[in-house]
């Protein structure tokens, strides 16, 4: 595949992969909690915290991208506190993580939200009856039951992170080595003279990372419903 | 010993019950509706009430007068409620060892008879053998107190005559008291020490059982087809002909094959519609069992029924008679007579051991 591929789409390939594997790895805990605050917690801004998850699914992309830029850039207040302690994102692989973990937020909570909705509360109680605390009834009963959603809502993610496009140039460009991601990649070798065979394998690698992505999880979700639905094994 | 006292508004509906018992089995009784459920899960701590006070002997679980409430996990509360609630992705024996209270499962599976089923899981269990592994789910975290809320309710008869003997054995043998919740007399009648019959919320009566059953202002909450009395027996001998004989306070009673060796102690049910009442010993009539008895009570009803309460010896009988019947025959308080009650009214469902 290093043969077959040239160093610079290896090379956005390489970047994808670590921008969507990080995007989709830290922002996960974070699903997790904001799904189970939607899931089984009423309070006032119920709402809006809802909206305002789900806003980068409905927004532009360009317009999350721009915001993300004016929040995070070098002359932001955010972005230069940052910066000085050397953790700045913006123009950095770490920022297209950032907008890939974004745009991806609002798929991750929603699969991972159906799937708590669906664990009976019951069994929840019931373990609680039985003198389990309740970070040990999340641990033993919630979060394996909610499982599949878990997985689903990561692969979704994933998959939206390999994918992203319009944030990411809007907010970190498409620097080679830094910044050009898969589909950046792609859309610079459309703009070149003679790059179509560069873009051509670069679409083949991305439906083949699809697909596999696909598959897996499938695979995953079959053994892990196997195992808590479970007829006797 | 039990005490409970728990008010909390409901829209459209208030619960204000109080009562307390000794150990044993208390019995939750009354139509879906009075309050049963809410004030076994405000027990538990599932159910914030109002006010609550909660004590099990020394223990304090819920004081809100005094500002005191204990988590769920502290209660060490036994919880079996209507569905299994088994752990899907857990083994039986792992759902067992849940609360880690113990892993001395042994005596328990036996008594369940739940060995065989140790390393299935529980989508494959029959609803009977799933709500035995509740049950022993919850008697292994070593409650101070059971809390059986309707468990046989969604178990069709075969089921519920499979698993009431199991609830007679943990009655007798574990160590623990339980409050059990039910709308069936029947399984009220066999396991019960105390009852609490309950209506809207409020407690109509708390006694021993078999004092609240031939209670006559019980028997509405009952439903008077439901009503019956409980009368403490001994077996004295199985006959060739099917029949088993039996002594009670006030005589013989003839009963078909009990399923108890004889020198048992058995308690009896007889239900008030299969009670007739004579002014003389009756000769030439077919029913088997005739007691001399003593009216009590009487209650009349909005039918054309009235409820009448006897004495028969030390025990309590129900019977309900017309009120052409009762007038014809001068029933009132104090009135002597005999009850007769025929023989294969009262069906082997109806006779257990005695608590």
């Amino acid at each position: 595949m290093m043969d077959w591929l040239g160093p610079e789409e290896w090379q956005a390939v390489a970047l994808s992969l670590r921008v969507a594997i990080v995007a989709t790895v830290a922002s996960l805990p974070l699903g997790i909690a904001v799904a189970w605050v939607l899931a089984r917690k009423r309070f006032p801004g119920h709402a809006l915290l809802n909206g305002l998850v789900h806003l980068p699914l409905v927004l532009p992309p360009v317009v999350t991208g721009y915001l993300l830029l004016i929040a995070f850039g070098p002359q932001a207040p955010l972005g230069a506190a940052l910066e000085a302690m050397r953790l700045g994102v913006a123009f950095r692989w770490t920022g297209a993580a950032l907008a890939a973990a974004i745009m991806a937020f609002p798929l991750m909570v929603r699969a991972i939200r159906l799937s708590l909705e669906a664990v009976d509360p019951g069994l929840e109680e019931a373990a609680a009856s039985l003198g389990a605390s309740r970070l040990r009834v999340f641990g033993t009963i919630t979060l394996p039951l909610m499982a599949p959603g878990i997985l689903t809502g990561a692969v979704l993610a994933f998959a939206k992170a390999m994918g992203e496009f319009g944030a990411t140039i809007t907010f970190v460009s498409n620097i080679p080595g830094q910044t050009r991601t898969v589909p950046s990649a792609i859309y610079a070798f459309l703009q070149m003279p003679g790059g179509e065979a560069s873009a051509w394998r670069l679409v083949i690698v991305s439906i083949v990372i699809a697909m596999g992505a696909l598959l897996a999880s499938e695979l995953l979700a079959r053994r892990v419903l196997a195992r808590i639905g479970g007829r006797d094994a | 010993m039990l005490e409970v006292d728990v008010r909390h508004d409901f829209p459209g509906f208030q619960l204000a019950a109080q009562f307390e018992a000794p150990g044993g089995v208390t019995a939750l009784f009354g139509r879906s509706g009075a309050g049963k459920t809410s004030i076994v899960r405000a027990v538990a701590g599932l159910l914030e009430a109002d006010r609550a006070c909660v004590r099990i002997g020394e223990t304090v679980l819920e004081d809100t007068e005094a500002r005191k409430r204990l988590s769920i996990p502290a209660r060490r509360i036994g919880y079996v409620f209507q569905e299994p609630r088994l752990f899907p992705h857990m083994s039986v024996r792992a759902n067992l060892t849940y609360s880690k209270a113990t892993d001395q499962i042994d005596q328990v599976v036996e008594m369940l008879g739940i060995g065989d089923l140790l390393e299935r899981r529980p989508a494959g269990l029959s609803g009977g053998e799933a709500q035995r592994v509740a049950i022993g789910r919850a008697l292994l975290s070593n409650p101070r107190l059971l809390l059986l809320d309707e468990p046989l309710a969604a178990l069709d008869d075969a089921r519920k005559a499979e698993i009431l003997p199991y609830l007679e054995r943990l009655r007798d043998e574990a160590d623990v008291p339980i409050l059990y919740v039910s709308h069936s007399v029947s399984e009220i009648a066999r396991l019960a020490t105390t009852v609490v019959a309950l209506k809207a919320g409020q407690v109509v009566r708390v006694g021993p059982a078999a004092e609240v059953l031939s209670d006559p202002d019980v028997a509405p909450v009952i439903g008077i087809r439901d009503a019956g009395a409980l009368l403490s027996a001994r077996v004295v001998r199985h006959h060739d002909d099917g029949l088993s004989e039996l002594v009670c306070s006030g005589g013989t009673l003839w009963l078909p094959a009990v399923g108890a060796t004889v020198g048992t102690d058995v308690r009896v049910r007889v239900e008030a519609q299969d009670v007739m009442l004579a002014q003389t010993r009756p000769a030439g009539i077919s029913a088997l069992n005739i007691l001399p008895a003593t009216v009590l009570a009487i209650r009349e009803g909005e039918g054309p029924g009235v409820m009448v309460q006897l004495a028969a010896g030390q025990d309590r009988l129900l019977a309900r008679v017309t009120r052409r019947s009762a007038n014809a025959m001068g029933l009132a308080d104090g009135w002597s007579g005999f009850a007769v009650v025929k023989s294969v009214a009262v069906a082997s469902g109806n006779v257990s051991g005695a608590v």
